[in-house]
């Protein structure tokens, strides 16, 4: 078992417009890119878990060009509107961080 | 035309870039130079208020340098979304500005000015006409919210800055635009294929953002009938195969599909070779017509708002910390309708930082193990004294509100500024964010020139 922490080059986030966010986790090299995606972890399902959305609302991508995979999902409240928290959606990354992936 | 060679300045007009980046780049004899001005990443208070996002003296720095070069070349300078959210009061910003260049340096030449807000009723016939469509997760347009915008942008495709060019301009200054679209214009003007055109207007727009390390810096790109060749300015910044790849992730639903006025933009099948140690190829995208679409963004006015920050170090207060707000909160109630401002003329947003100020709704966190809790307490209203009256309250309840096992009866709160109590600017919310189908892509964006 290894977490996204201590095995991805970056895991990172932002708005994908005013009213999504996209969450990026990119790993260094192929290889390690195609062990955890043998894995299914990062799926759908993992992000509508931790995102309290519908798997049917997230779009996800695996994109091996970049060795990433990417998710991206509505916001609860749109960039800037009353009680956003977070204006550029950069800091929404964190609970995939302790995401635990078979490896 | 073999070769199209393209030089970005930096990712947002104002974030400046080092001069010897620049040099570099036009040693290499670049067809045009440009910067993208704008985004909505800032929200949308800069839209609906006219507002630029960065600061006209750092606008000035980067265009005067950028001015120079292109002059000196006769090479035109292109800028897309000037002044960031690219209304008329951030294009004139801009515009202002470049004449004043003009002016000190003596610098004559023909200036072309594309316009981009939109007319309210312009708008609600096309909605009328079914070519109004919501982007994913906005609600339909319909007439009253097109009424409430301060302003709407359309969002440009290549077609003006085409235009302008065919009708003499060296030097362009546009409203919102699509970021590669300024780029692609240029591009495709010189007879290379859309869809390396686009992919290089969607890298330049972002400066030297696609090499390690990411900085606002120069990157030059070659466009050609088979793809594209990126490399940065700065020695220190490599374009690697990897850096470019996953640029395509940045800010965008999807790294494979971008959907642009007038097509799709696939970059699914692209390929990443090293040209050298510092240069990048890309080849393999994709481009498909589509009917001709344009973005509307618009924003309205939510209110007027006033914060106020402050912290506390009482354990017992952080133990407890749901209940005392709930507590503040019934007190702002009464106290602010005995007053005569009942609780549909506010909103009261209490961020509690050091427990789910980042991520509110989204915070997995259920409690939280910090030693101390700093606040910010908001409160938006229809005017500033109805906001400023009510956060006096609030300000109060979070310093005096009693709770179970209080020790800390002077007070509850740190406050670190006198005055606590801070005006802020007008509240805003984006409010229109759809496409609107149009035949003519020039026509909602029309043209003025000037001679400088």
């Amino acid at each position: 078992m290894a977490r996204i922490r201590d095995i991805a080059k970056a895991c990172k986030s932002k708005n994908a417009g005013p009213f999504e966010l996209t969450i990026d986790v990119v790993f260094d090299d192929r290889k390690l890119f195609e062990r955890v995606r043998r894995t299914g972890v990062l799926c759908p399902a993992l992000f509508a878990r931790l995102y309290k959305v519908r798997p049917e609302d997230v779009l996800f991508t695996e994109y091996p060009a970049g060795n990433a995979f990417k998710a991206t999902i509505p916001r609860l409240v749109a960039s800037g509107d009353v009680g956003d928290t977070d204006v550029y959606g950069a800091q929404q990354h964190a609970p995939l961080l302790d995401v635990e992936v078979p490896i | 035309m073999q070769e199209y060679r393209l030089l970005s300045t930096s990712g947002l007009l104002g974030y400046g870039f080092p001069e010897a980046s620049l040099a570099a780049g036009m040693q290499r004899q670049p067809h045009m130079i440009g910067v993208d001005g704008g985004s909505t990443d800032p929200g949308p208070y800069y839209l609906g208020s006219g507002k630029c996002v960065n600061s006209r003296m750092a606008m000035k720095r980067d265009l005067q340098l950028m001015l120079r070069a292109a002059r000196a070349q006769r090479i035109p300078m292109v800028i897309g979304s000037c002044g960031g959210a690219g209304g008329e009061p951030h294009l004139q910003t801009v515009v202002s500005i470049v004449r004043e260049i003009a002016r000190e340096d003596g610098l004559r030449f023909r200036l072309a000015v594309i316009h981009a807000e939109q007319d309210k009723a312009w708008v609600k016939k096309k909605l009328r006409e079914g070519q109004v469509k919501a982007l994913r997760n906005v609600r339909e347009l319909d007439d009253a919210t097109i009424d409430r915008a301060t302003r709407i942008v359309g969002m440009m495709g290549p077609e003006p800055f085409q235009r302008a060019l065919d009708e003499g301009a060296d030097v362009i200054l546009a409203g919102r635009s699509s970021d590669p679209a300024p780029w692609a214009g240029c591009a495709t003007r010189a007879q290379l294929p859309p869809a390396p055109s686009w992919y290089a207007g969607k890298m330049l727009e972002c400066g030297a953002t696609a090499a390690l390390p990411k900085g606002h810096d120069c990157l030059l790109t070659s466009v050609d009938r088979g793809g594209v060749v990126l490399e940065a300015m700065n020695p220190i910044r490599l374009c690697t195969p990897f850096s470019v790849a996953n640029h395509s992730l940045h800010e965008n639903a999807s790294p494979c599909f971008h959907i642009e006025p007038g097509g799709l933009l696939d970059t699914s099948d692209c390929v990443f070779e090293a040209v050298n140690d510092r240069a990048v190829r890309v080849s393999g995208m994709r481009w498909t017509q589509q009917p001709y679409t344009v973005k509307l963004e618009g924003a309205e006015l939510v209110g007027h708002r006033a914060i106020t920050i402050c912290g506390t170090r009482d354990p017992m207060l952080v133990g407890m910390i749901h209940e005392f707000l709930g507590s503040v909160r019934e007190n702002v109630s009464v106290k602010a309708t005995a007053f005569g401002v009942t609780p549909d003329k506010y909103k009261l947003v209490i961020r509690t930082y050091g427990a789910n100020g980042v991520m509110s709704g989204w915070e997995p966190v259920a409690r939280t193990q910090s030693h101390e809790l700093g606040f910010v307490v908001e409160v938006i209203a229809q005017t500033q004294e109805l906001a400023n009256a009510v956060l006096a309250i609030a300000r109060v309840q979070m310093l005096h509100v009693d709770f179970a096992g209080r020790m800390c009866k002077e007070g509850n709160m740190a406050f670190p500024y006198s005055p606590s109590d801070i005006e802020t600017a007008p509240a805003y919310r984006f409010s229109v964010f759809h496409t609107v189908a149009i035949d003519d892509p020039c026509a909602p964006f029309p043209i003025e020139y000037e001679a400088l």
